[in-house]
Formats: structure tokens, C-alpha cells, sequence
């Protein structure tokens, strides 16, 4: 690992895709009624949630199915597959806040339809989130598509390992429990591979 | 010199970065750079020595991440014995002429308090008191907790300082862009929480540069009555080189400060990406400045996670619904331990537009300590309403007062020596408003002026206790006119001395006023309108009564406090309509309304089932209702989800309107005395590790439906928990839940002790990561994919 500096990203508004909510909520068509709760349910949460992200570069090396990212080593043919053909990763942790984890809660003790419902919007808008980071990033870099801990056979554990070189409760206030379950719940960790052709330094 | 003194005089130099430079220095990424205290000490003694060279009067030890989660006690006793020294030395070979003191920094632990997250309140506390006893030990001269962004675990921060030392302490929070903490808190929520439990300075730290913190550091100035202190970073971070620098430098830095001293800031300092560099240009730019003196604000305040709300001219609601008293299906919640039920109380009034909700589960059977604290828990994570805690039993009063995020009410003190001497200490120790009734040895005076004396004699003996006048209430105490004709003008005057004389607000329980007459409302609304006139600041009262919202609405617009009329006329409409029974009524009033029920549960309509349902009670027997139109119509969904023609959410809309008609039937059957259905008794919970209940809710909801007796544990439940319960109640099953590969061997070892323990007991076990053969590797009975199958299961289990 070359360089330090943690960065940090508070992004406006994603757009929001009802199609996305809908497929998270397991309805594969709705009607208006249906639709018309999603949606006052979506402008309760939008109310409240942030967009947050903080990351790092790392320079990485690939032999076999060894992979060293600078912070840590690990075993896994999946991630070396993901990261054929880079040198350099970053390394991200992208949370949309703890108030769509009340809301969730909230409606978990009134509602469990409206929960079910809530919770497919917070899926929906953190996978919209990391969807807006990468976009970002590859305006500068080719990216490699991202990939998590606990993905294929890249083991959840390294989740401690990326916590403290991304140091995310003081940066985005994400925290780590002991049976590797993050807080706020809404949250993703993940390494994207910065494909090789691309020369040019992070600014 | 002490710092309190120092502080008082001054405005006082706290130091800037230290893991930026250790960085710089070589720290390693992920690596504890508490422990180079020990393997580095002439770094870090140059550090702070080049603090002190630079003008700081204060610097922080390198214990930020100091605690028992990173070290084992004896490394954490070497790490905070060599932090301290390390200062120790710097402060002796700095030629500096300052005053020079040592601050033992605490940092936030990494950790997320519950609910949201799996770190204990209590264990926070003792987290950080260990490293507080330390720091003791070893002759920190003040507390710095520092960097927080989540009010609560700042409380933990600040009740072990108090508990474990005599120092002084200072807060600073990490804040937002939105100027907000992580967890939601605003400037002036933290404040009234860490003034009200004794903090000495407060103010906010890292996050930012001071330019984005001008907004905050502004809106901390205009309610602290304590210093303020304002410690950002060097701006944003970037890369050149290789190296990490910062985006704003010494001098723009030092210019940004000071503007903020000029405003009354007292305390200033560095975080991320500051340097030596920037302290010097601090000290040379502020050296001439006189500190702006610190007014004391004489606002009386309560506040919740997120926000405060302040006593003024315009009257707060207090919802009181929140209470057993002379409610037969509020106790029958308390005693079967039915927080939603509790919670959907709170929520309403929130809906309603009261500010504070009072708390009071005060009942003989119960464990009201207990109970209390749960409900304050349950309360503060889904509304943030700030909460009046409302008990006699001063032990419950305490164990919610210390559990409460934020600084609460507190109902009630009276003018008996005996009260003020348990109650007062609480409200010095925690914060809070104390509402005082004017009673005493002697009961309550027949007249005003008897009245005010005892408020008199109140105010005197907190000021004894150290707690300021601000935070006390008068509630001077509303006896029903039935009993006695003259009482509510006693009440009414002794309101408006205590106002205008002793210039103290005022609460009072409204409705006791038509106790024993017809048609109380509008005797209350009428009182209400009379005592808002005679300087009442605060009614504790029933939000869903029409008569007191319309006399709330129309004084607030006659008096000049609702702009353009704009509140009333949102809420004008409200006090005409007519009732929703009868909207429900006629829209099914020409179809037959046995399967208008069923219609309403089949297409989910919660506030029809519901109506419908009291309609249906006039004429039919509750448990004949269930077993005609409410289980057919659950048996049409069922069917249809197990179908794949209904999806979990419409599944879950028609349980909720099932569930609503049950309510109705429920609280018919309290009233009556008689007992629901009750089919068999099922222990639920997400097991111990794992936080996701919405999976368990729906199987929960679905079961109590079918007419199970649920006892529902909850999440991240031990083991020996679960089994506890299945023991008292002879459950024949218990279901399980769990959402994370890690935490299914949580879920194993819950079976193996209900298999030893409970032998008669059936496991069912579901979650995301489970199926139907790793259900059986780890010993349970039973794997369900959904909630219909743990139904269709716990029937053919009481069945057998």
C-alpha cells in the first residue's frame, strides 16, 4: 500500500428505480394501490437518508489465487479472477445512514408489510449509491465491476481488515459487530479493480 | 492554575492533528498508534511538545482509541500510563511561558450503540470508565471525549467521566455536512444533554474544515451557557507525491478560527491535518483578542436524539396517553408485555403534533423499573419525540433517566422534603426538566397563595442541589370542579403568580379539571383556553381529543404565535369531519357486511377490518367473527401466497387487517374480562448475534393471527434466554431466526440447550442462509421457507 489518505464522498440524491424497490419486495407487477404505498414510503425515507462514502487506493499484487491488497492477503479464485489484469484497487464503504434502519424498525413493530417495503428501499438505495460512486470513479479509472466480502469465495472476514484501513466509523460512521454485520445496516463494503490501461494517477 | 479557573479567564489552546502526522511518520495503515506511546515515546513526547512550543495550553494524550475492545487492561494500564508521561515530559522540556495542562483524549469506541447496533449502553459506560480510571490514576489533568458522532455513546462517554473522576471534562462532536450528528442530533440537542449532565465545555471537532463548521459553531453559541470549542480539520484530504496534505492551510486556517473567536468561540484547537504549523498561527492571530464574556441562556429545554424542544410563548403538548390510569387495555398491554402496542400509542399522538410524550407504565403487577426502562428504549430508536419520564418510584426513575438519549422531563417532584431529596440528585446527575407539583407534607393548599410559597420553597432547595431554575416546571395542579367549585381558579391563579412573579413555565395534567362530569371535553378545552391565558407553557393532555386541539390551534392563532393562521387552517379541517366509524359504515352500508369483512382482510384495508369489526360486535359473538370471516379470509391469502398469486407484502396487508379486527376484538374481550383465543404458546426470537427481526415479525404477526400466543424475545437473544422462557412457559415450540452465516452457530447452540433442557419443546428454524439440510445439521425439528409454512407447521404440532 502506497499512499495513506482515506477519502471521503457525500453524494445528492440517486435516482430512484420503483422497478428495483418492486423486484426487492418480491412483487413481480403491482398495482397503483400498491405502488401508491411505495411510494409515500419512498419520500419518507428520501427525507432522511445521506449518502455516504469513504475510500482509498491500494496497490495490489495477483499470484494464483493469492491475492495481496496492500492491507491484507487473502485466498480466493474469485476475486483473483475479478482482478485479473490490475494493479491498483479502490477500496470503498458506502453506507445511506441509520435513518432508514429506524424506519425500518419503526414499521418492523407497526407494519411488517410497510418494513418489507422499507427495507427493499434501502436495498435499492444503497446498490444505487455504489452504482453512483463507480460511475464517479470511472470517469477517471476503467473499472472492473465491484466485488464484496462474502461474494463467491472471498471470505466475510476481511471485512475487520477493510474497517481499519478505511477507518469508516469516523469517516462515514459505519461500524462492525462482532458476527461481521455492519451498521447502519444499509451499507456495503466492496474493492473494485482499476484495470491496468489506465495510467493515470488518482488527482 | 486549574483549567476550570484557567478556562473561566481565557480563551485556551488546544493542540491539532496526531494520527496525521504519525501517519507521516510511518504509521502504518490499520495500525494502533496508541501502542507508539510504548514503542515510540520520543515521537510522540516531540509531538506534543511542539504543541506546547506552538502556544497550546491543553494537549490531548495519544490515547484516542485507548479501550478494552482494542487492548487487554494491562496493555491498556501501560499504553495510558506512557500516554500521560510522554505529555508529561513534553510539558517539562517546552520553554513555552502558557499555562500547560494534560488531557486524557477518548475517542469513540468503533462501536454502535443498540438498537442499530449490538454494543450495550451499560458496557459502554464501563468501556470507558476503565480507561477514565486511568487516566485518574496516572494525573490527567481533564477529559477529552472527543470526535463522537452518535449522542448516546456520548453520554456514555461523559457519565463515566463524572462517574470515575473529579476532572473536568470537555465534548466535542463530530457533525455533518447537514449539521447533524451520524445518529441525527442537532447543535442544540447535544447541548442541552451535555449541559444539563454537567459537561465544561462543549463544541464540535475533525469532520470538517472550519468553514463548513461556521454554522454549527454559531448555532452552539446561541443556546451554550458553557464554553464552546471549535477543533476542525486542515479542510479535505488529498494526495501529492504520495503524501497525504490537507486542503486548507495555516494561514486561511487561523483566519477562519478566529472569525469564530470574535463570534465567542473559547476553545480552539486542530483535528485531522493540522500541525504545529497551524496552532502558532492560531496563538499569533488570537493572542490580543479578549475573550467574549459567556452569557448564560435562560432557556428551559428539553431535547431527544435528534432535536431540542424549548419552552416559549408558544404552549407545548404533551401527550399523556402513554398511561394505564382508568385504561383497561393499556394494562392488559403492560402486563402481557405488548410493545407495539405501547409504541403505536406513541406514535399516534407523534402524528397528532404533541412535542413530548409522557411515559408512565406504572401498574401493582408489574416490574415497573423494567418496564419502564424497555419502553423508554423501545420508544427513543423509532420516535424522536423527547420523552417525560413519568413515574413515583424514584429506582425507575433512574434507571430511564441514565438509559435516555438525551435530556428528558421528568414528572414529578413536589414540595415534601422526602421527594426533593431523591429526585433532585437525579435530575443534577442526568439532566433534565423537572416538573415540581405544588404540594407538600401538608397536602395540597386549598389556596394560591399557599401554592406559590411551596413553589418558593422548591426553587430554594434546588439551588441548594445546584440545579438552575430554568430547569423546573410548576404544575399547580388541576383538581376537578366537582368536587370543589372554586378549585380551578385557585389552580389558574397560583398558575399566574408562579408565571409572572417567579418568571417560572408551567405544566398541568389538563383533563383532571371535569373529573366526575358529563361530557368532559369540553370542560377541559374550556380550562385549557383559561389556563393557556393565565401563562400556562405546557399541557399534559389527550391529543386525540378535538376540543383540546381546537382550543390549542385557535389560542395559538389569536395570539399572534401561528403565522398567516397557517397551523389552524392545516388543522381546521380536522375539527369538523365527521367520525371515521361512520365513513366506514356507509361505504359498505348496502353490501352485506359479514363478507365486507372478509373483503376488507382479503384486500389488506387495516382501518376498515377494523371498523367493520366494531360494527360486526354489536350483534355477533367475538369468537364466532374470528372463526366465520376473519380465518376464512386469512385461509383466501394463504392459499394465494402458497400459489404464488399473492405476494409477501399483500400477504402481509391482509395480516395487518387481521390483526387490526383482532385488536377490536381484543379490547371487547378486556373489557369484558374475557380471555382471547388461545391456540398454543410460541417462543420467538432472532438469535444472539443477529440483528435482523423483519423475517421474524412476519412469522410472529402470521401465528398470532392463526391465534397462537406469541412471546416474542426479540433480536440478538442469548441462548440461555430463549430457554428460560420456553421453561416458564412450557412452550411446545420455539422458532428461531437468523439471517447471517455467522450466526447460525448461535442458532445451534440455542437448539442443543433447548433439546437438554426443554426436551418436550419442537424447533423451527428460518432465515436467508438456512435450508432444509443445514436446518437438520444443527439439530432443528423443523425448516420453514416462509411464515405460512411455520403456521401450517405449528398447527400439526398442537394438533399432535
Amino acid at each position: 500500500m502506497t499512499e495513506n489518505t482515506v477519502y471521503k464522498k457525500t453524494y445528492s440524491q440517486p435516482p430512484v428505480d420503483i422497478g428495483e424497490i418492486l423486484r426487492y419486495c418480491g412483487c413481480t407487477d403491482a398495482d397503483d394501490g400498491f405502488i401508491g404505498i411505495v411510494q409515500n414510503l419512498l419520500d419518507e425515507a428520501t427525507k432522511n437518508i445521506s449518502y455516504k462514502v469513504c475510500y482509498r487506493f491500494a496497490d495490489i499484487k495477483i499470484q494464483g489465487n493469492n491475492c495481496d491488497l496492500g492491507f491484507v492477503s487473502v485466498e480466493s479464485a474469485d476475486l483473483a479472477k475479478n482482478l485479473k489484469d490490475c494493479n491498483r484497487i479502490i477500496l470503498f464503504a458506502a453506507t445511506v445512514g441509520i435513518e432508514i434502519d429506524r424506519l425500518i424498525a419503526k414499521y418492523s413493530k407497526i407494519s411488517p408489510s410497510k418494513a418489507v417495503i422499507m427495507q427493499a428501499i434501502g436495498a435499492e438505495r444503497i446498490e444505487a449509491l455504489c452504482d453512483t460512486f463507480c460511475k464517479d470513479m470511472a470517469n477517471q479509472f476503467s473499472l472492473k465491476p465491484r466485488f464484496s466480502a462474502g461474494y463467491g469465495d472471498l471470505p466475510l472476514e476481511i471485512q475487520k481488515d477493510i474497517f481499519a484501513v478505511l477507518d469508516c466509523s469516523k469517516q462515514i460512521g459505519l461500524t462492525l459487530n462482532n458476527s461481521m454485520l455492519m451498521s447502519p445496516t444499509k451499507s456495503v463494503t466492496a474493492i473494485t479493480g482499476i484495470i491496468n490501461t489506465d495510467t493515470g494517477a488518482n488527482k | 492554575m486549574n483549567f476550570i479557573d484557567f478556562l473561566k479567564e481565557n480563551i485556551v489552546f488546544l493542540d491539532g492533528g496526531m494520527g496525521t502526522i504519525l501517519q507521516s511518520k510511518g504509521l502504518g495503515a490499520g495500525e494502533h498508534p496508541e501502542l507508539w506511546n510504548i514503542t515510540h515515546p520520543d515521537i510522540i513526547k516531540d509531538i506534543h511538545k511542539a504543541y506546547f512550543d506552538a502556544g497550546s495550553n491543553v494537549v490531548n494524550t495519544n490515547t484516542f482509541g485507548a479501550n478494552l475492545l482494542n487492548f487487554s487492561l494491562s496493555e491498556l494500564d501501560d499504553i495510558i500510563r506512557n500516554a500521560i508521561k510522554n505529555a508529561d515530559d513534553a510539558r517539562r522540556e517546552s520553554n513555552s511561558e502558557k499555562e500547560k495542562f494534560i488531557a486524557l483524549d477518548i475517542g469513540p469506541s468503533g462501536k454502535l450503540l443498540k438498537p442499530y447496533g449490538d454494543f450495550d449502553f451499560e458496557v459502554a459506560v464501563e468501556l470507558f470508565a476503565q480507561t477514565v480510571r486511568l487516566g485518574v490514576k496516572y494525573g490527567a489533568d481533564l477529559i477529552t471525549i472527543e470526535t463522537m458522532n452518535d449522542s448516546y455513546e456520548t453520554k456514555a462517554a461523559l457519565l463515566a467521566a463524572k462517574e470515575n473522576s473529579d476532572l473536568p471534562v470537555i465534548v466535542t462532536n463530530a457533525y455533518g455536512e447537514d449539521g447533524k450528528l451520524m445518529t441525527g442530533a442537532s447543535p442544540e440537542a447535544m447541548v442541552a444533554m451535555l449541559e444539563g449532565m454537567g459537561a465544561d465545555a462543549i463544541g464540535a471537532n475533525c469532520s470538517l474544515g472550519p468553514k463548513q463548521l461556521i454554522s454549527v459553531v454559531e448555532r452552539l453559541l446561541d443556546c451554550a451557557s458553557v464554553p464552546v470549542i471549535l477543533k476542525p480539520n486542515a479542510g479535505l484530504p488529498k494526495t501529492v507525491n504520495g503524501e497525504t496534505v490537507f486542503d486548507v492551510t495555516a494561514d486561511e486556517f487561523s483566519d477562519d478560527v478566529k472569525a469564530l473567536v470574535l463570534k465567542g468561540v473559547r476553545v480552539v484547537g486542530g483535528c485531522c491535518g493540522t500541525t504545529p504549523e497551524y496552532i502558532k498561527a492560531l496563538t499569533e492571530k488570537i493572542k490580543d483578542i479578549q475573550p467574549k464574556a459567556i452569557e448564560q441562556k435562560n432557556d428551559t429545554v428539553v431535547s431527544s436524539y435528534t432535536h431540542a424542544v424549548k419552552f416559549g410563548a408558544s404552549p407545548l403538548l404533551i401527550g399523556e396517553r402513554i398511561n394505564p390510569t382508568g385504561k383497561k387495555r393499556f394494562k392488559q398491554a403492560l402486563i402481557e408485555n405488548d410493545i407495539p402496542y405501547i409504541l403505536n400509542e406513541g406514535l399516534s399522538q407523534q402524528e397528532k403534533g404533541v412535542h413530548i410524550l409522557d411515559v408512565n407504565v406504572g401498574l401493582p403487577d408489574i416490574d415497573e423499573k423494567k418496564m419502564l426502562v424497555d419502553c423508554v428504549c423501545e420508544l427513543q430508536a423509532i420516535i424522536n419525540l423527547p420523552l417525560q419520564i413519568d413515574t413515583s418510584d424514584c429506582e425507575a426513575m433512574e434507571a430511564a433517566l441514565r438509559r435516555y438519549n438525551g435530556k428528558a422531563m421528568i414528572n414529578s417532584v413536589n414540595g415534601k422534603e422526602e421527594s426533593m431529596k431523591a429526585v433532585f440528585p437525579l435530575v443534577k446527575k442526568y439532566g433534565g426538566v423537572v416538573v415540581a407539583l405544588t404540594l407538600d407534607e401538608n397536602g395540597i393548599p386549598s389556596t394560591a397563595d399557599e401554592r406559590v410559597e411551596i413553589a418558593k420553597k422548591i426553587l430554594i432547595t434546588a439551588e441548594e442541589y445546584g440545579i438552575n431554575k430554568k430547569d423546573i416546571i410548576f404544575d399547580t395542579l388541576a383538581m376537578t370542579i366537582s368536587a370543589d367549585n372554586n378549585a380551578a381558579n385557585v389552580t389558574l391563579e397560583a398558575l399566574n403568580s408562579i408565571k409572572n412573579e417567579l418568571g417560572c413555565h408551567t405544566s398541568l395534567g389538563v383533563s383532571n379539571i371535569s373529573f366526575g362530569l358529563p361530557n368532559r371535553d369540553a370542560v377541559n378545552g374550556t380550562f385549557f383556553a383559561l389556563a393557556l391565558e393565565n401563562g400556562l407553557s405546557a399541557a399534559i393532555m389527550n391529543p386525540h381529543s378535538a376540543e383540546m386541539m381546537k382550543t390549542y390551534f385557535t389560542y395559538r392563532a389569536l395570539r399572534g404565535l401561528d403565522a398567516n393562521c397557517a397551523d389552524y387552517i392545516n388543522a381546521a379541517d380536522s375539527f369538523t369531519t365527521s367520525s371515521p366509524v361512520a365513513k366506514a359504515t356507509t361505504a359498505v352500508a348496502d353490501t352485506d357486511m359479514k363478507s365486507a369483512l372478509q373483503n376488507a382482510v382479503v384486500k389488506g384495508l387495516k382501518e376498515q377490518a377494523g371498523e367493520i369489526t366494531k360494527e360486526l360486535l354489536k350483534e355477533n359473538e367475538p369468537l364466532d367473527i374470528v372463526q366465520n370471516e376473519i380465518i376464512p379470509a386469512l385461509d383466501t391469502v394463504g392459499k394465494g401466497f402458497e400459489n404464488k398469486t399473492v405476494y409477501l407484502p399483500q400477504l402481509l396487508m391482509s395480516a395487518e387487517a387481521a390483526k387490526s379486527a383482532f385488536e377490536i376484538i381484543k379490547s371487547q374481550l378486556s373489557i369484558k374480562g374475557g380471555k382471547g383465543a388461545d391456540k398454543g404458546r410460541f417462543v420467538i426470537a432472532t438469535v444472539h448475534g443477529d440483528i435482523h427481526d423483519i423475517g421474524k415479525n412476519i412469522v410472529k404477526l402470521l401465528l398470532e393471527n392463526y391465534g397462537f400466543a406469541v412471546t416474542d424475545l426479540g433480536k440478538d437473544v442469548p441462548p440461555e434466554v430463549i430457554v428460560e422462557e420456553v421453561i416458564k412457559q412450557h412452550a411446545p415450540l420455539v422458532g428461531l431466526s437468523a439471517l447471517m452465516t455467522t450466526t447460525v452457530p448461535a442458532m445451534e447452540e440455542t437448539i442443543k440447550l433447548i433439546k437438554e433442557k426443554a426436551p418436550w419443546c419442537k424447533t423451527v428454524v428460518g432465515g436467508a442462509v438456512l435450508n432444509k439440510e443445514y436446518a437438520e445439521k444443527i439439530g432443528a425439528d423443523k425448516y420453514c421457507k416462509d411464515a405460512m409454512e411455520t403456521v401450517r407447521y405449528a398447527e400439526e404440532i398442537i394438533k399432535a
